[in-house]
């Protein structure tokens, strides 16, 4: 599983880096990155960031 | 919208927004414009109108349910202008301008500065007589000392801000003197602005004159957003840090698990249960429908009005864990929407975070006798102001 991002519908908002500090970071202007490195998409954290995204940039797919 | 609360449960919705909730999803209301809305209780239906594009924030549109008449009355109080009632794509471009400030890494970086607010109000305020007024001492001074140093806002002006703000989140207040408040500030935003183009210091309003300068935003959107930026950047957290500071009291047991400070998790969990359990933005999130919308086996037709009132939506069982009127720290709460959902979630929710935290972690280690000066039936909780609250809130310890 994978965790995908459709940047161009992300407000900013942070509320993944909140969620899920070690696979989510904001770039200069506030949009959402991913932190280098693997990650368990399948993690509760990341689940809690793919509901809590206010515009549902986040998911995770094969 | 409903917004009469039972004096014996002032944390509570109003009655009223449960019997709504128990007749069905979608109720018509007549809220302070010609055209009748659907208030909508649930839960999943306000998230998906929250991020349905056909539902538009341009409180000028005709069918938009306005809270607040003044607030129409002065042009949106420049909210066309500004990401508060703007619709996309324009909303996007301007919010990405304005989130840098408001960034999670930005706001890490300003904790110790808060930390030193904290301690240094409260310091203050134990060096003063007692009882005091907790709001004017510490809940709304904290918000307002922040606010003014991520904007760059002179020290002195708090107190001409604080009035103006005053008049605009009081919709109990004659439609003219909410516009003529809206007018003052938008005139002091906008002197503030030509001040920092002259000489640029390390502030968003600053940023906010460059960007202006660069011509990647208009004048008018500059002075929007520092209009809107003000009120949003203290009222709320203010009358957070209150109405959590008395809700912590009445539940001493619960409070006991974070008094020292000391775990931090317990208390950003704490903070995520009482921004659910309290919900002070109490006035029901307003959009009018730009196209037909089809949604839970209702229609809203186009240029209808909708309501949504995310107190009740906090309280559904079945979306929390346990009991969801009642109070505890330990639930997951993040989902909850406190901040809203969708494009126009809270652009602040990161630094409302960290005060709310923050003050949680301070508070009650340094005053571990903190108490209300006054019976909860006698505190004055301010329903019918457009973010709920209690002022003037008398304390002592």
């Amino acid at each position: 599983m994978q965790i995908q991002l459709d940047h161009a519908k992300c407000v900013a908002s942070g509320q993944c880096v909140q969620a899920a500090p070690h696979v989510f970071d904001q770039d200069d202007d506030g949009i959402v990155t991913l932190v280098p490195g693997n990650h368990d998409a399948e993690s509760t954290a990341v689940k809690l960031a793919v509901r809590v995204c206010p515009t549902r940039v986040i998911s995770v797919a094969e | 919208m409903p917004l009469d609360r039972d004096p014996k449960r002032p944390f509570d919705p109003s009655p009223d927004l449960y019997g709504m909730r128990d007749d069905g999803p979608f109720t018509l209301v007549m809220p302070n414009s010609p055209e009748p809305a659907w208030l909508v209780t649930g839960y999943e239906n306000q998230r998906s109108l929250l991020t349905d594009p056909r539902m538009s924030s341009n409180q000028m549109l005709p069918g938009f349910p306005v809270a607040v008449e003044g607030i129409k009355q002065s042009q949106g109080g420049g909210t066309t202008l500004t990401i508060f009632g703007m619709d996309n794509p324009r909303h996007d471009v301007l919010r990405r301008l304005y989130a840098r400030d408001f960034m999670v890494k930005k706001i890490t970086d300003l904790r110790p500065l808060i930390q030193k607010h904290v301690d240094d109000l409260i310091d203050k305020m134990l060096a003063g007589p007692k009882p005091a007024d907790f709001v004017s001492a510490f809940a709304l001074a904290l918000p307002t000392l922040v606010i003014s140093d991520i904007l760059g806002i002179p020290y002195e002006d708090q107190k001409f801000f604080q009035d103006v703000t005053d008049k605009i989140v009081d919709p109990s207040l004659p439609p003219e003197v909410i516009s003529g408040a809206v007018g003052e500030l938008g005139k002091y935003v906008s002197g503030l602005l030509e001040i920092k183009l002259e000489h640029p210091q390390d502030d968003m309003l600053s940023r906010l004159a460059q960007f202006w300068d660069s011509g990647e935003i208009t004048r008018d959107e500059a002075v929007g957003a520092g209009m809107v930026l003000i009120p949003a950047g203290h009222e709320t957290t203010a009358n957070m840090t209150t109405m959590s500071t008395i809700v912590l009291l009445q539940n001493p047991e619960q409070l006991d698990e974070i008094r020292d400070g000391q775990n931090a998790e317990l208390i950003a969990n704490a903070v995520e249960e009482l921004l659910r359990y309290i919900e002070v933005p109490h006035f029901g999130r307003r959009r009018v429908a730009l196209e037909d919308i089809e949604i839970d086996g209702h229609v809203i037709h186009k240029g209808e009005g909708v309501i949504l009132a995310a107190n009740i939506a906090d309280r559904e069982p079945g979306i929390y864990e346990g009991d969801p009127d009642k109070l505890d720290l330990h639930r997951d709460a993040r989902h909850h929407l406190a901040f809203g959902y969708g494009i126009h979630q809270c652009l602040g929710q990161p630094l409302a975070r960290a005060e709310l935290q923050i003050v949680l972690a301070t508070l009650f280690r340094r005053i571990p006798t903190l108490a209300l000066a006054v019976p909860l039936e006698e505190v004055a909780f301010r329903s019918d102001l457009f973010i709920y609250g209690a002022h003037p809130l008398p304390v002592t310890w």
